[in-house]
């Protein structure tokens, strides 16, 4: 399957190769640079590139590039996902997945490729088993090791593997018992000229921060499980109890996971929490355009809505940009003709504008595109679908736990067309 | 073996050879450096020296795999020759030394080398001694080393080669497969026969985490030795009826590799597969839903042959994948195709699709692609609907994920329009998405339009149009041709839009644009004469060659509509034609062969000056067409038969293109695989067989099916039990663990059953002939296939089954059958005495000794409950069951057995009970302490509870050495009697006698029920109600009335129920009872239990 991986930086240097069958020389990713030559924009590289005698596969996170070679055929989306699951791994043991990270804990990174992978075949990708394999990286334990000699290597043979539960470590012991659950939904949008909305969806994941003593077995109810049409779990849920019931039953794997992601459905009427006022209009023969927006809330249930920030890329014959905004602060860079415009949070008496006049080229012609604007916000306390958790009960230890549950809604793709 | 025999002795060799190693490094490394496949040039070495050298200089401080920074400036004053002998000296000195932390630095620094694809094989020697290092960390970083250098390095490598042999013996199972797991990494050929005895033993390992291991050497030493092949099939033969999921999946990945071809392997465990596959892990499952696709297509027929013949056109739109709605639309067909022989689907076919929908749900995208082609490639038009959600779901994932989605979703939608078009919106692009992204995205939008949605479509069309990505841009104006083609309605619209499109400022605009027209006027060019003096226009200010091109093609294609311009065209051409590109050049050749014919008094000239400018044109292609026209248009004495025909050959009608989509006829790949990703086949990419024309014999999958569930894991499906109870028409064997798995299968079975019988009548007669033989063969034949038909036939059998007594016999060598197969302990068969066996024996003198081990299991008679799971249990599981036996001790306990199980791995020590807490008057009798239980062991044990003629539960603590656990016991009511013997008149004085003692209907609770539809005889009512409640039958002169009596354990009051059937399902129940709670509860479960 996957027979060789090679970490490529944003300046097109490898930095770190891996083998697990025979070694294939590093000059394979020519080809792969090729692409990358040819791709005007960095995330256009084709996922899949054949080559005379080998396929590369690669993916493009945090700007590093995870190219994997393989021979024959596999599923590409196996491939994918695989070095999907590196990458957030590497981010787990880290905290960043940056070339730096890796580079500074290259002997980690080698072991944790050694485990995940056997002669190409995925081996153990639970974050759980791998630590207990290797323990992740702290600055004390380095400074420990350090002095002591010891390693980063668990001392005991991990039998998680073997477990009945492998997600979960054997031996958890916390003095407090806690686990948070915070529900992010995402709107998804495309608002047209006129302010009507085109589509909007609403995605929405269920992640979990379980620090629980020993094997406790948890179930999370909802207040209206109705409103999730299409739900992804992670193994360690029920799916039959589900099904029947409605019930989210689960022994968690210790510490964070994504324990559900969701779509509700698209039949449901969506509330768009921001509306945005534009008028953006280029003269013909005239240097000089006009650029108005103006933000405003929605329908919020009643809560603010922070964090507002405001992007959009302008037409290639803009050359500057000279705005006044009401609240917060704009930049734009003439080079990728980026505009964006931190408003932070919306008060609904004095509403958020940005407002003057664009500069273009001088004999250039009015541009026939309007740019779209991409709108990025986040809503504390609220779930922008309704969605309620009812209760979380735990079976199986005696201890009572701190449970908490925060609610939040960010705009996901949201664009406004104009 | 002399092989091995050699290698035993040769550590001893080897240590002087790592002498001489040592020695000659630098001369070898020399000779070896152009072949190392770092392609590791002298150049190179010198770009890595001065980084190496840093360490020397300055201690080669810091933690391990530190980055250096290449400081050329600073190595100025060191050639490379002078520092080439020092190479790594450092490293092999710490490597030597005693302490482990130094030995760990520069193992740590090594790795980091290899991690930068620097060439550290020199150093091979020096690392291999540490191979039996006692640090754990610089063991793994050695084989880390190891596995890189060993395939460079054979005759070293083979130093290691004991350490790993001794690990193979290793008592801890992980120290096992770790040990494998190296050595057959280890590319040295020489070590062949080892690898092959080792992977050979460690298939046949007691841990399932070895044979795993064993698993995933196969495909490596195939690759080594692919010799071996015929040896390891057979290692692959025996994994594959491994029944863990551990092992599942790693050795299908064999399978793969190894022998994709021998299909004849799966059969026998392919149910097994299918049952599994919900607890294999994620990645293993992708593997299996690919190969179980192959399988079903080879074994199989196709679930759509009936409409295939249908016109695929009319397509209608299947969302919903109800059982119902796909009868419904089953009758429709066959009563479209009354001729047709009903397609009936295998049951295992049925098996495949059911198991696999749930993983639509995976979080894995590898998963659901895997599942969502299983249900493209197999499963019935009706049925493909369901993937649609789960893979518009993975659009949010990263965009390569959402890359390789939409690829196949390209592919699916050409194929099953209706699918996706609920979703159509998801498909829409926004401005932020990556090109790729957005060029497939409107390749599956052109798909799904139609004559409903093209509005909106196009509405959506007119804003991509705008967009500032001009390639996008250009793959939007081909989506409008297309549509345009393919939706008449809308191509004056489109056409119009195009043209419009003609004025637009950028040049890729209005050349695509032209090209697009040229495909749409061909259509019906002579509405459309105006829009080609338009485009004659262009020709004077379009550079793009292609558009250019299209433009001349057209005018001359349609010289006749614009009889005024063309010539004029030609004028201009001929001037610019050197330098023209090539396909301009052709373009110019053709208009003025065109012109030639239609009007050649006015470009008799132009032509042959642009003939004669192509006959000495630099690219042979022209030169070649030049002449070729010249001979066919030009008339000259020696021109053959051919030039008559030229007006027919270049003015003949040309059929309009076809606007296609790449993605037609890709499905031939296999979706989801490579191979259909590049459109092209893949290296070891396996075909997807055609279906057969007549399925292959379902037989052969028939098999012994016992599952060891002590190793399965609790995945999705995990807790089967929890939402659906036992089937309690099968016979129940007395392992609690066998219990509950067949107890899964039933309820499985059951549902395929049903709906393999909705599914069409025809499959009636099948059945009868399967209830035959399985009349024939024993209960508890184990195999799916055949026990399928008798669950929903059962009762008129198991009456005919008791009253026979030689198949109760049979049924008791069944279990003897069973139990060398079940892995967990085989437990003491459960004494118990069947109550309605008790009433069909009546009339004999009872002995419970001898007639308790012939019980026969009549439905559900004794049903296992939890006490403890075994996760909970953390390992121990423990279930009771009322056994029915009366408690010796003290006659007033309702005996309880109660069964432990360790599923652990180390024994548990002094089980005994603590601290019952009970409701006052209740009292416990416990059993006595068990020891010590095994690993793997099952014990069983009887105590005794008074629950005072109450549902009170029993509460108490389950103590091991190391745990207590708190644990309940609730009795449901029916368990708190025994059975009582009375004659018909007995019954009635007693019936009279609580009627009459005290106050009236107090103690006689009537209820009516209608009863369910299996309750079809009297047998089966006393069956349920026997199994329901712990009463004996009472001989009765009606056959319209059951009745039973029996008295309450504690108390000895006496409960009599009578049960009188009606006309119809209708029914009376009546229990009389002095305790009312009693009578109240009871009727309730009888109830229950027989209007189910």
């Amino acid at each position: 399957m996957i027979h060789s991986l090679f970490l490529v930086n944003a300046s097109g240097d490898i930095f770190l190769e891996k083998h697990w069958k025979s070694v294939v020389s590093r000059s394979v990713c020519d080809y792969f640079f090729e692409a990358l030559e040819r791709a005007t924009e960095p995330e256009n590289v084709p996922p899949v590139i054949p080559t005379p005698h080998h396929y590369l596969i690669n993916v493009l996170r945090h700007r590093i590039y995870f190219v994997a070679v393989i021979q024959s055929e596999v599923p590409p989306l196996f491939v994918i996902e695989f070095l999907h699951r590196v990458v957030d791994t590497f981010q787990d043991y880290f905290g960043v997945c940056t070339e730096a990270a890796i580079k500074d804990n290259v002997v980690v990174v080698y072991e944790l490729l050694e485990e995940m992978l056997d002669n190409g075949f995925p081996l153990a990708t639970e974050s759980n088993i791998l630590k207990e394999l290797i323990k992740p990286p702290t600055i004390l334990r380095t400074v420990v090791n350090t002095i002591t000699g010891s390693t980063n290597v668990g001392e005991q043979l991990p039998t998680g593997q073997l477990s009945v539960v492998p997600w979960r470590r054997t031996g958890v012991k916390y003095t407090n018992n806690e686990a948070y659950f915070d529900v992010v939904e995402e709107i998804d949008a495309i608002i047209d000229k006129s302010g009507s909305t085109i589509t909007a969806e609403i995605q929405g994941v269920v992640d979990a921060c379980v620090k629980l003593t020993g094997m406790p077995d948890l179930t999370l109810s909802f207040m209206n499980p109705r409103l999730l049409d299409d739900v992804s779990f992670h193994p360690c849920v029920r799916f039959k109890r589900w099904e029947a019931e409605r019930i989210l039953s689960f022994i968690p794997p210790d510490g964070n996971f994504r324990l559900l992601s969701y779509h509700v459905s698209s039949q449901n009427l969506v509330a768009i929490p921001v509306y945005v006022k534009h008028n953006i209009s280029f003269r013909e023969g005239s240097s000089q355009g006009r650029f108005e927006l103006t933000l405003g809330p929605k329908q919020t249930m009643g809560k603010a809505v922070e964090s507002v920030l405001v992007s959009s890329q302008l037409p290639r014959g803009v050359l500057n940009a000279n705005l006044n905004a009401s609240q917060g602060t704009y930049t734009f860079d003439p080079v990728t003709k980026l505009l964006s415009w931190d408003v932070g949070k919306i008060n609904p008496q004095k509403l958020p504008s940005l407002k003057g006049s664009v500069s273009l080229q001088a004999g250039a012609f009015k541009p026939d595109e309007n740019p779209t604007i991409n709108i990025q916000f986040k809503i504390q306390q609220l779930a922008i679908s309704g969605l309620k958790v009812n209760r979380l009960d735990m079976y199986g230890e005696k201890y009572k736990p701190f449970k908490g549950i925060k609610y939040m809604t960010k705009a996901g793709k949201f664009q406004v067309r104009t | 073996m002399s092989t091995m025999q050699k290698l035993l002795q040769l550590p001893v060799n080897a240590v002087n050879m790592v002498k001489n190693a040592q020695g000659i490094g630098q001369g070898e490394e020399e000779a070896l450096s152009p072949v190392t496949p770092d392609g590791g040039t002298q150049n190179w070495y010198n770009a890595v020296q001065p980084e190496e050298l840093r360490h020397l200089r300055f201690g080669g401080g810091g933690g391990g795999g530190e980055w250096s920074e290449e400081h050329p400036v600073q190595e100025e004053g060191l050639t490379s020759v002078q520092t080439q002998p020092l190479r790594h000296d450092d490293l092999k000195e710490m490597l030597d030394s005693n302490k482990d932390s130094l030995k760990l630095e520069a193992m740590k620094r090594i790795v980091a080398m290899i991690a930068r694809g620097k060439n550290a094989s020199d150093l091979f020697p020096a690392v291999v001694k540490n191979v039996a290092c006692k640090n754990i960390e610089v063991k793994k970083l050695v084989y880390v080393y190891l596995v890189r250098y060993a395939e460079e390095q054979q005759d070293l490598a083979l130093l290691s080669i004991s350490t790993f042999q001794r690990g193979l013996k290793d008592p801890n199972q992980l120290i096992r497969a770790s040990a494998l797991r190296v050595l057959s990494s280890i590319r040295v050929t020489i070590i062949v026969p080892i690898m092959m005895l080792a992977i050979k033993e460690a298939a046949s390992d007691m841990s399932p985490y070895v044979r795993k291991t064993a698993a995933h050497a196969i495909p490596k030493l195939h690759s080594l030795d692919p010799e071996q092949k015929d040896q390891l099939i057979e290692v692959i033969e025996k994994l594959l009826a491994d029944k863990t999921t551990l092992v599942a999946g790693s050795v299908v990945m064999a399978f793969e590799e190894v022998c994709p071809d021998r299909i004849d392997l799966i059969h026998k465990n392919y149910r097994k597969l299918c049952n599994l596959l919900i607890d294999v892990e994620e990645w293993g499952q992708v593997v299996i839903i690919n190969m179980l696709t192959r399988y079903a297509r080879t074994q199989f027929l196709n679930p759509n042959v009936n409409e295939s013949l249908l016109e695929e056109s009319g397509e209608r739109a299947f969302y919903a994948s109800d059982d119902d709605e796909e009868d419904e639309d089953k009758k429709a067909e066959e009563a479209a195709l009354p001729k047709r022989k009903p397609y009936v689907m295998d049951p295992d076919h049925r098996l495949l699709l059911r198991n696999t929908k749930p993983l639509l749900q995976s979080r894995n995208a590898a998963v659901v692609m895997a599942v969502a082609q299983l249900y493209f490639h197999l499963a019935p038009k009706a049925e493909v609907g369901v993937i649609a959600k789960a893979l518009v779901r993975l659009m949010r994932s990263h965009s390569e994920v959402q890359y390789v989605v939409l690829q196949n979703v390209a592919t699916m939608s050409i194929k099953r329009r209706g699918m996706f078009e609920p979703y159509l919106k998801s498909f829409y692009i926004r401005s932020t998405d990556p090109t790729q992204i957005k060029i497939l995205k409107l390749e599956v939008l052109t798909n799904l339009a139609n004559e409903t949605n093209i509005s909106t479509i196009l509405r959506e069309f007119q804003t991509y149009i705008k967009s500032m990505d001009k390639d996008f841009v250009a793959a939007s104006i081909q989506a409008i041709g297309r549509c345009a083609t393919n939706i008449g309605e809308v191509r004056d619209t489109c056409l119009n839009g195009l043209v419009q499109l003609l004025s637009n400022r950028d040049e890729l605009v209005v050349a695509e644009s032209v090209v697009v027209i040229k495909k749409l006027l061909q259509m019906q060019p002579e509405q459309h004469s105006d829009i080609i003096k338009h485009m004659a226009k262009l020709i004077d200010n379009i550079q793009v060659p292609m558009a250019r091109a299209s433009i001349l093609w057209l005018i001359g294609e349609y010289c006749e509509h614009v009889p005024k311009i063309s010539p004029d065209v030609l004028r201009k051409m001929a001037k610019s034609f050197t330098n023209e590109e090539d396909i301009v050049k052709l373009q110019i050749i053709n208009l003025a062969a065109k012109l030639y014919l239609t009007n050649s008094k006015q470009t008799k000239l132009l032509t042959q000056y642009v003939l004669n400018l192509a006959k000495y044109d630099q690219n042979y292609d022209i030169r070649d067409r030049a002449r070729f026209i010249r001979q066919l248009i030009v008339p000259t004495d020696k021109s053959g038969a051919l030039s008559k025909y030229a007006k027919k050959l270049f003015l003949a009608l040309k059929p309009a293109p076809v606007l296609e989509s790449p993605f037609k006829d890709r499905d031939h790949f296999q979706l989801g695989s490579l191979s259909h990703l590049l459109n092209a086949k893949a290296g070891g990419y396996q075909e997807l067989p055609d279906w057969p024309e007549s399925a292959p014999d379902p037989s052969v999958r028939n098999q012994e099916e016992v599952i060891d569930s002590s190793e399965g894991r609790i995945g999705l499906l995990g807790d089967w039990r929890e939402s659906g109870p036992p089937s309690s028409t099968l016979l129940e064997q007395s392992s609690g663990a066998e219990d509950r798995k067949r107890g899964r299968k039933a309820v499985k079975n059951q549902k395929s059953a049903s709906e393999s019988e909705s599914e069409s009548e025809s499959s009636e007669s099948e059945e009868e002939e399967s209830e035959e033989e399985s009349g024939e063969e024993s209960e508890s034949d184990t195999d799916i296939r055949k026990k399928k038909t008798p669950v929903s036939k059962q009762p008129p059998k198991q009456s005919k089954k008791e009253s026979k007594k030689e198949t109760q016999e049979m049924s008791l060598l069944d279990l003897d059958d069973f139990e060398p197969t079940t892995a967990t302990a085989p437990v003491t068969p459960v004494n118990f005495m069947s109550s309605s066996l008790v009433s069909d024996l009546e009339g004999l003198s009872l002995t419970d000794s001898i007639l308790a081990p012939t019980t026969i299991a009549p439905s559900g008679s004794i049903k296992m409950y939890e006490l403890l799971h075994r996760i909970k249990g953390e390992g121990l599981a423990v279930e009771y069951c009322f056994s029915r036996q009366p408690f010796s001790p003290d006659p007033n306990m309702v005996a309880v057995q109660i069964q432990f199980t360790n599923n652990t791995n180390s024994e548990t020590k002094n089980l005994h009970i603590e601290e019952p807490k009970l409701q006052s008057g209740m009292r416990v009798r416990e059993f006595s302490e068990i020891e010590v239980l095994a690993a793997g062991d099952s014990v069983t044990v009887v105590m005794g509870i008074d629950f005072c003629d109450s549902t009170q539960a029993a509460n108490f603590q389950l103590c091991t050495h190391t745990r207590k656990f708190f644990v309940t016991i609730q009795p449901p009511v029916g368990e708190l009697m025994t059975p009582a013997f009375l004659t018909e008149n007995d019954f009635k004085k007693e019936q009279e006698n609580l009627l009459d003692g005290k106050l009236m209907g107090m103690n006689e609770i009537s209820e009516k029920l209608s009863l369910g539809e299996k309750c079809v005889n009297e047998h089966i009512i006393v069956e349920r109600v026997t199994a329901t409640a712990n009463l004996s039958r009472v001989p009765c002169g009606s056959d319209k009335e059951c009745r039973f009596a029996g008295k309450t354990v504690s108390s000895g009051c006496l409960v009599l129920v009578t049960v009188a059937t009606k006309e119809g399902v209708g029914a009376q129940l009546t229990v009389n009872c002095e305790k009312m709670v009693i009578g109240t509860m009871l009727v309730k479960d009888i109830l229950q239990a027989l209007s189910q």
